[in-house]
């Protein structure tokens, strides 16, 4: 047997696949950054940046998926190349969500910027921090294949859960105490939320990417 | 992994004078379902399968060594008669190849030469046999016409009831689509999949989605090697072999 170029376009069209996924979740990484720096400076215009570029992101998410039915259709892959396209399906989805609760962010980050903040943020960007980790990693890991990696950034999906529910009683511990607070205590409560549901999704690419590699669809997060 | 095989190769080897063809197989066939044999052109999965029913021994030259189990037996044994082989284990070919005889004489030709039935008999055998094989409603008026008036499509139906006729267990297809149009293929198909229920089908193809779409059980053959047997579901969308993965992906030619 001598390597065949019967399905070198197929190849390239993969690859290009995956690359575009690839890009479209580093604009969700970016947006998600934006989206925390705009909340911590108050700054409007960062905000509605960040907004605008869900536009990409949603644009990516509609051209990925189009050309993955159409792979599909088109050259009935196996094994392998089955799998890496059901997989980046699935895994688009997600990214797409992702892009839309940091858009969420951005509009909370508008509506806390008329008046300085009760008091400075502290475990938010901590935990933007964590989650803007996982999301990077774990598209790295669909690039490189890394199961040890999806796993580990899995594993953080816990210490995330851990710091939104100590915010979520800190924040309503705050309401109670001082009702006029609400204004601001529940959109950076909402955030937070925003922030658990985004590594949520991360836990799902990583499961996604863990079928590609293996076969085998299972949660990896319990 | 399959309980109870239907045919079970072991030790079988295939020499085309002293070209080694098929090597060392052990392969276990389920009853009652459809399996299918792949692998690219010279691979030795068209000889496994005339293996099966001493089709080989026609070719000269070829001679075999190990076992064919067919229901306990070695088909392999002096004591087999081969005609008698035959009649349990049925074979499809790739052309349509019908007698140059009316529908009916062609259907009735395999229980009038075993001499299995005749008269009222014969004719409900051959109804029976084109019905299952889906061709009743298409012929059942011209039963007196040549096989030779039908389709394409039509002609391998027609050869699939000439093997139903004589009742065998197995049914042996190979590349039984392959000058067929996709609607006559999809009929095939649907035809094997009804079949399945009373029959044990193994199928020879080169289309790969076809394999998948009918078969329960793959084989996966290279250079006269079964390289890999299990589960359609699973090969074709995580085989345990490199080189299955290579050929079903179409990264080798």
């Amino acid at each position: 047997m001598t390597p065949s170029e019967a399905r070198k376009a197929f190849d390239e069209e993969l690859v290009q696949l995956q690359e575009d996924l690839r890009k479209m979740g580093i604009v969700v990484e970016d947006m998600l950054g934006k989206a925390i720096q705009a909340l911590e400076t108050q700054d409007v215009e960062l905000a509605e940046e960040t907004i605008r570029m869900d536009d990409i992101v949603d644009r990516y998410n509609l051209d990925i998926e189009s050309r993955a039915l159409r792979l599909l259709a088109l050259q009935q892959p196996m094994a392998r190349d089955l799998r890496t396209i059901a997989a980046a399906m699935k895994i688009i989805t997600d990214v797409e969500r992702c892009g839309d609760y940091a858009t969420d962010i951005a509009l909370m980050a508008k509506k806390l910027a008329d008046q300085p903040l009760f008091k400075p943020l502290e475990d938010i960007p901590a935990m933007a921090k964590m989650v803007q980790e996982m999301l990077r990693e774990t598209l790295k890991a669909f690039a490189t294949r890394d199961l040890k990696l999806v796993q580990h950034m899995i594993s953080l999906d816990d210490d995330v859960d851990h710091l939104y529910h100590s915010l979520y009683d800190e924040l309503t511990g705050f309401i109670k105490k001082d009702p006029k607070l609400t204004d601001q205590a529940v959109p950076l409560l909402l955030v937070a939320r925003y922030l658990e549901r985004i590594a949520d999704h991360i836990t799902n690419i990583g499961e996604r990417i863990y079928y590609m590699e293996t076969g085998e669809l299972k949660e990896l997060h319990k | 992994m399959v309980e109870q095989a239907c045919v079970s190769t072991k030790d079988l080897n295939v020499y085309y004078d002293t070209f080694h063809a098929i090597k060392h197989i052990n392969l276990d066939i389920p009853p009652r379902d459809i399996t299918a044999l792949i692998g690219p052109s010279g691979s030795g999965k068209s000889t496994v399968l005339r293996a099966f029913d001493r089709m080989n021994e026609l070719i000269p030259g070829c001679h075999t060594t190990g076992e064919v189990v067919i229901d306990g037996q070695n088909v392999y044994d002096m004591s087999v008669d081969v005609v008698e082989l035959r009649k349990r284990v049925g074979m499809v070919f790739q052309r349509a190849n019908p007698f140059p005889m009316t529908i009916f004489d062609n259907v009735a030709y395999g229980p009038r030469i075993h001499g299995t039935a005749s008269g009222k008999e014969l004719e409900t055998v051959v109804e029976q046999s084109l019905r299952s094989a889906a061709l009743w409603d298409e012929v059942k008026d011209k039963l007196k016409k040549s096989a030779f008036a039908l389709s394409g499509g039509q002609q391998q139906r027609l050869c699939i009831a000439r093997v139903l006729a004589v009742e065998p267990e197995i049914v042996l297809m190979d590349e039984p689509a392959s000058a067929l149009d996709p609607i006559s293929t999809l009929r095939i198909e649907d035809l094997m999949r009804d079949l399945a229920k009373n029959y044990t089908i193994i199928i020879v193809t080169h289309n790969m989605q076809q394999a998948a779409r009918v078969s329960t059980f793959t084989g996966f053959f290279l250079s006269g090697e079964l390289i890999e047997f299990g589960k359609s579901d699973k090969l074709f969308t995580n085989p345990e072999d490199k080189r299955t993965e290579d050929y079903i992906t179409g990264r080798f030619g």
